[in-house]
């Protein structure tokens, strides 16, 4: 297995771990941190997938892709925040209403 | 002059004009509505003239900055985008006009900036090309989604906006891992080449395109809410203000609809043709029209049953997977027109919500007291909508469900005839069981509110607009035939 691909797959792991941990959390603030982990791991992808060959020169489409990923990642990622604090502010718990806290 | 006014150039302005009216509305709040409301109209101005530039060239492609595809980004506008950015506009203008007098100054100064994005975001979106682009256009039309959700900062609307961000961004992250996948495979993220690449990989598709047509598939099947991913759909669009929740039914889920109509039947169309896959995004369909019905069936509160409505009307939409297989043309017309028809009644049936809200104070269906001669205007409104949602004649509703039922017939599809009739019952029920409430006295009576005109005239504009929609079925349907980048798709956009 070449690094590329097992930096792919390393990737889709990260994707799946967020996922579960996205799922399984309720409190708010882990939810955000797993959303952030799914999508460094789709980060990952991109970039490991950019190299084509061994000896030619990396992709550069697939780097400019994840800097606008990573742009959108952290706006959203401060809205999300800020809500929380907004949510939790408002009912005294930073979970979900049907979620009760762990 | 006349060559002028077609040649310019009508797509970026779609772009430019909400984006600048974003920041005018940020930088001087005073005059936040004025501006808001003249940006709203410019696009109802440049949908026209991009119209008119279709009907005498054909497609249109733009290529920004000069660079065009791979290295660049693209506008292109083809007949179903043009249908869905109209549709924008005149929904947009309406829901601006309601906004001026609905917000209160410290709400407005806001909703104006937040609203503006979300046209800029929508209006980009119907013009995007390429599977990259739309992905930030749905970021963009998410993050001011969730913005405007939350706008009022009630306990509700807050915790509606976090499960919203939460599922939008699960969504898009979907998505866009399904680009990375797509792009290592064919080296493009431009639709048209892509789909050419696709047409001559599809008999040997390997895992990585399966995994990414399931990616793009589901997320974008959770941002448009079809059953079993609406979960997040009822709180947001329930606790939303009623312009708001208006945006978010009538346009907002439709964006995700239509990139997964296009991806579906330009991109994946040589891989899923005659697949299961059709099949079960059918059933999906049919489970969110029954569920949906039957649960707004079950609301006590207006905003929530018209919200319930909405995840069934959601699963009419989905029916055309499996019809269009072989019955492309006429399911195609029949969703197309459904998801016009849908966003001016539903945007209607929300906005008289608002007014009802306004008027009384609640929005408990069961004590809304005699509108229909305190609020007539309101009621009608109300009462429009609900006949085009129902799909009765002459209603735009009826010409999609019918057009959508006449599919199912040809190919002996009873099981979806079924649904689809057993669906226009139901909301029957649930239109009618808000209708005779406002008829009747309740056992308590509020204080009501006086609304204004605007509010009241901009909703019963919208309703019948769904109704007039019934008569102009030739027109608009002709729009959807000019030629367009799915030339390469087997089936007859």
């Amino acid at each position: 297995m070449n690094p590329a691909s097992f930096y792919a797959l390393v990737g889709i792991g990260l994707f799946c771990l967020g996922l579960f941990g996205l799922i399984m959390n309720s409190h708010l603030l882990r939810k955000i941190l797993a959303i952030n982990i799914m999508g460094s791991g789709v980060f990952l992808v991109l970039v490991a997938l950019a190299g084509r060959a061994e000896n030619m020169p990396a992709d550069p489409v697939p780097h400019a892709m994840v800097i606008t990923g990573i742009v959108v990642a952290i706006s959203a990622t401060a809205l999300a925040l800020t809500l929380m604090l907004r949510v939790a502010s408002e009912t005294g718990h930073a979970t979900l209403p049907d979620e009760v806290e762990k | 002059m006349q060559n002028a006014f077609i040649e310019l150039p009508w797509a970026v302005a779609l772009i430019l004009l909400p984006l600048a009216g974003a920041m005018g509305c940020f930088l001087f709040p005073r005059i936040s509505r004025t501006l808001g409301l003249m940006t709203s109209f410019s696009i109802v101005v440049s949908v026209v003239g991009l119209g008119w530039q279709l009907l005498e060239h054909g497609s249109y492609r733009h290529a920004v900055g000069g660079w065009g595809a791979p290295l660049g980004i693209e506008l292109v506008a083809d007949g179903l985008s043009l249908l869905m950015l109209t549709t924008t506009a005149i929904v947009g203008f309406a829901i601006s006009v309601y906004s001026t007098t609905y917000f209160k100054p410290a709400l407005a100064v806001r909703f104006w900036p937040i609203w503006m994005c979300l046209l800029a975001a929508l209006n980009a979106l119907f013009l995007s090309a390429d599977i990259f682009n739309l992905y930030v256009t749905l970021e963009l039309l998410g993050l001011s989604a969730v913005a405007l959700t939350a706008l009022t900062g009630s306990k509700e609307a807050l915790s509606g906006a976090m499960r919203y961000l939460l599922a939008t961004l699960l969504a898009s992250l979907a998505y866009l891992l399904g680009v990375a996948l797509l792009y290592h495979s064919f080296g493009s993220v431009d639709i048209a080449v892509l789909a050419q690449q696709m047409q001559a990989a599809s008999p040997y598709a390997s895992g990585a395109i399966w995994a990414a047509l399931g990616l793009m598939a589901a997320g974008l099947m959770l941002k448009s809410a079809v059953f079993p991913l609406h979960f997040w759909l009822p709180p947001a669009h329930g606790s939303a203000p009623a312009p708001v929740s208006a945006l978010l039914s009538a346009l907002v889920v439709k964006a995700s609809f239509y990139i997964l109509l296009r991806l579906w039947f330009t991109l994946f169309e040589p891989l899923v043709n005659g697949e299961a896959i059709n099949t079960l995004l059918g059933l999906l369909g049919c489970a969110a029209i029954l569920w949906g019905s039957v649960q707004a069936l079950r609301q006590t509160r207006l905003k929530l049953l018209i919200a319930y409505s909405t995840v069934a009307q959601i699963g009419y939409l989905f029916l055309v997977f499996p019809l269009a297989a072989s019955m492309g043309s006429i399911a195609w017309n029949g969703v197309a027109y459904l998801i016009i028809s849908h966003a001016l009644a539903k945007s209607a049936m929300f906005l008289s919500a608002g007014n009802l809200l306004c008027f009384g104070g609640h929005d408990r269906i069961a004590d809304l007291d005699r509108v229909v001669q305190r609020l007539p205007l309101t009621a009608a409104a109300f009462a429009l909508a609900g006949v085009s949602i129902m799909g009765l004649p002459p209603s735009g509703g009826f010409i999609g469900k019918w057009l959508l039922l006449e599919a199912a017939i040809i190919q002996g599809r009873w099981d979806l005839v079924a649904v689809m009739i057993l669906g226009g019952l139901l909301a029957a029920a649930y239109i009618f069981k808000v209708i005779g409430h406002t008829f009747t006295q309740a056992p308590v009576t509020h204080e009501a509110q006086s609304v204004s005109a605007s509010m009241q005239w901009s909703a019963l504009l919208l309703a019948i607009g769904a109704m007039l929609l019934g008569f102009l079925s030739l027109p608009v349907l002709s729009l959807l035939n000019i030629s367009d980048i799915t030339a390469t798709s087997g089936v007859g956009l």
